[in-house]
């Protein structure tokens, strides 16, 4: 494990591929200018809504990295359940898989909303259980179904010679997983891992439908107290900026990942 | 010298009886009986697909076989059962294989630390330096940090065998180990098992190098089509082999 984390940091400091998003950074930035000196006055208002926005997206972003994170944990137990030689285990983790993985994200986080109380009593204590958590409930299940599926490919491309050497060696099924299959994975499920990540957060927005304040719900409360059309066009393609310089940098990583494993 | 002196002298470490075993309709084992004692060193011969490697996998009960024993030391493994039987009788069994097999994500001595600090419990400072000395007996001292993608075939194959023993087996078997080298690095490896059978280690090995079979061997098994044709001393094998079958088998790999 050590090492995979040592070969990511090592890219990550390679300059010259991370270029292209300084790139588009510049340019990015460079429209904005242009259009603060034409529209200097809507972009002042659109500054007066910045923080608000910055925190919408903050909510985004927590969403997205929790829903990510418990549907990676979920998604590897449903995936090692897939390969289970026993039926009555593997059969109802296919089942999930498929079921999730068939829904629309939209349906799912409608549900997620509606099947879960407002409130969990504990005791005779109430815990808030808030519409954000729910959403990222909605949003971390098919997750979960992907990551199974991007898991169980992996672990299934690595020979069965692994297997074989593992159990000579004295290795339980577990332990083989644990600590000669699973760390061979990582390096083959980043690229697909990140490429679903950035699905997941550009996804966050559907939680604006069930009421949670992200970044689109405030972009949303800001033009209509706003009311004014320019400000309107601003305030979206504020919107899509923000998410640009969240997901752009992802993307553009993911696919270097990809190229540099790509003969393994 | 025959077999049936070794065997009265001591009880063997590895007994077969009459082992039988199939994949479907194809009979890959027909009464298999085979001995290895304590300190031997047995090598298998035979052309493809006559069963050498079902034999060895039998032994290590990656394989189940349909009927028969297969005994070693006190452990019947043709009657295992769980897992953590299975596991057991592992951890006392090296194997080797034609593929080195090794863990392509660790480097060479987390390759060979690996087993003992996860499945003995040994603790990682010893489970290293024990490591170190076991890749300085099979002369890899100097690749500590290096991945297995970095090395050559006999370099992975030597990792493979401190791998093995790392796990200090009473037995260690060696599936065509040599098969998938390089013939500039076969040697190397062969001097490594050379020097394991001369301490002593108890070594079962599938080989289609005949002079090292010849050389280092204890005694040699002939497979042919699942059964074991004949066995005996070196000099019998190779020089008067009563079997027309092996003596058929033997000139043909020397010409
Ligand atoms: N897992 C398996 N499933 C089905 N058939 C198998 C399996 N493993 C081996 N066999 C068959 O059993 C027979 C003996 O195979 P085995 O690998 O033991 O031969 P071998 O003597 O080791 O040959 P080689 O020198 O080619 O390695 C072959 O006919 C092979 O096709
Ligand atoms: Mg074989």
């Amino acid at each position: 494990m050590a090492s995979e984390d040592a070969l990511i940091l090592r890219t990550s400091r390679v300059v010259p591929r991370i270029s292209p998003v300084v790139w588009w950074i510049a340019i990015v930035a460079l429209a904005w200018l242009g259009l603060a000196h034409f529209h200097g006055n809507t972009v002042a208002t659109l500054r007066v809504w910045l923080p608000l926005l910055a925190s919408g997206l903050w909510m985004n972003i927590l969403i997205s990295v929790l829903a990510i994170g418990i549907g990676t944990v979920l998604g590897i137990i449903v995936g090692a359940l897939e390969l289970s030689r026993m039926r009555w285990v593997s059969a109802p983790a296919r089942g999930y898989v498929q079921a999730f993985r068939n829904a629309p994200m939209l349906v799912l986080i409608f549900f997620a909303t509606y099947v879960f109380p407002f409130e969990i009593q504990v005791g005779s204590l109430y815990l808030p259980f808030p519409d954000w958590i729910k959403a990222t409930i909605g949003l971390a299940l098919p997750a979960s179904a992907h990551i199974a599926e991007i898991f169980r490919g992996a672990i299934l491309s690595i020979a069965s010679a692994q297997w074989e050497a593992s159990a000579s060696l004295g290795f339980s099924r577990a332990r083989t997983l644990r600590w000669v299959i699973l760390p061979q994975c990582v390096k083959r499920v980043l690229p697909p891992w990140m490429n679903l990540y950035a699905m997941i957060t550009m996804s966050t927005t559907l939680a604006s439908l069930v009421g949670v304040t992200e970044l689109l719900e405030v972009a949303r409360i800001a033009s209509n107290t706003v009311n004014r059309t320019d400000f309107t066009i601003f305030v979206y393609l504020a919107v899509l900026t923000l998410f640009f310089l969240y997901c752009y940098p992802i993307t553009r990583f993911t696919a270097h990942l990809e190229q540099k494993y790509a003969f393994h | 010298m025959p077999q049936s002196d070794t065997f009265s002298e001591h009880p063997p470490l590895v007994r077969l009886r009459k082992v039988h075993l199939s994949f479907g309709s194809n009979h890959v084992l027909k009464c298999i009986d085979l001995n290895v004692r304590q300190g031997g060193a047995v090598s298998i011969i035979g052309p493809s697909g006559s069963g050498k490697s079902t034999i060895l996998r039998c032994i290590n009960g990656l394989l189940t076989p349909d009927r028969g024993e297969v005994v070693v030391g006190d452990t019947p493994v043709h009657s295992l059962r769980t897992e953590a039987e299975r596991i057991a009788l592992r951890k006392r069994i090296g194997f080797v294989f034609q593929q080195y097999n090794l863990f392509p994500h660790l480097t060479v001595l987390q390759n060979v630390v690996l087993a003992p600090t996860r499945i003995l419990g040994v603790e990682r400072e010893t489970a290293e330096r024990e490591a170190r000395e076991l890749l300085a007996k099979v002369r890899l001292a100097d690749k500590d940090d290096a991945y297995p993608g970095q090395l050559s075939g006999g370099q992975q194959q030597r990792v493979a065998i401190a791998r093995a023993l790392a796990m200090h087996p009473q037995l260690v078997l060696f599936d065509e180990v040599t098969s998938a080298l390089d013939p500039e690095t076969v040697g190397e490896v062969l001097s490594v098992i050379r020097q394991l059978v001369q301490d002593g280690m108890t070594c079962l090995l599938v080989t289609h190098e005949m002079r090292f079979a010849e050389e280092v061997s204890h005694e040699i098994v002939f497979t042919e089509g699942g059964e074991i044709v004949e066995h005996g001393t070196p000099r019998d094998i190779f020089h008067a082999p009563r079997n027309p079958r092996t003596h058929a088998f033997i000139n043909a790999l020397r010409n």
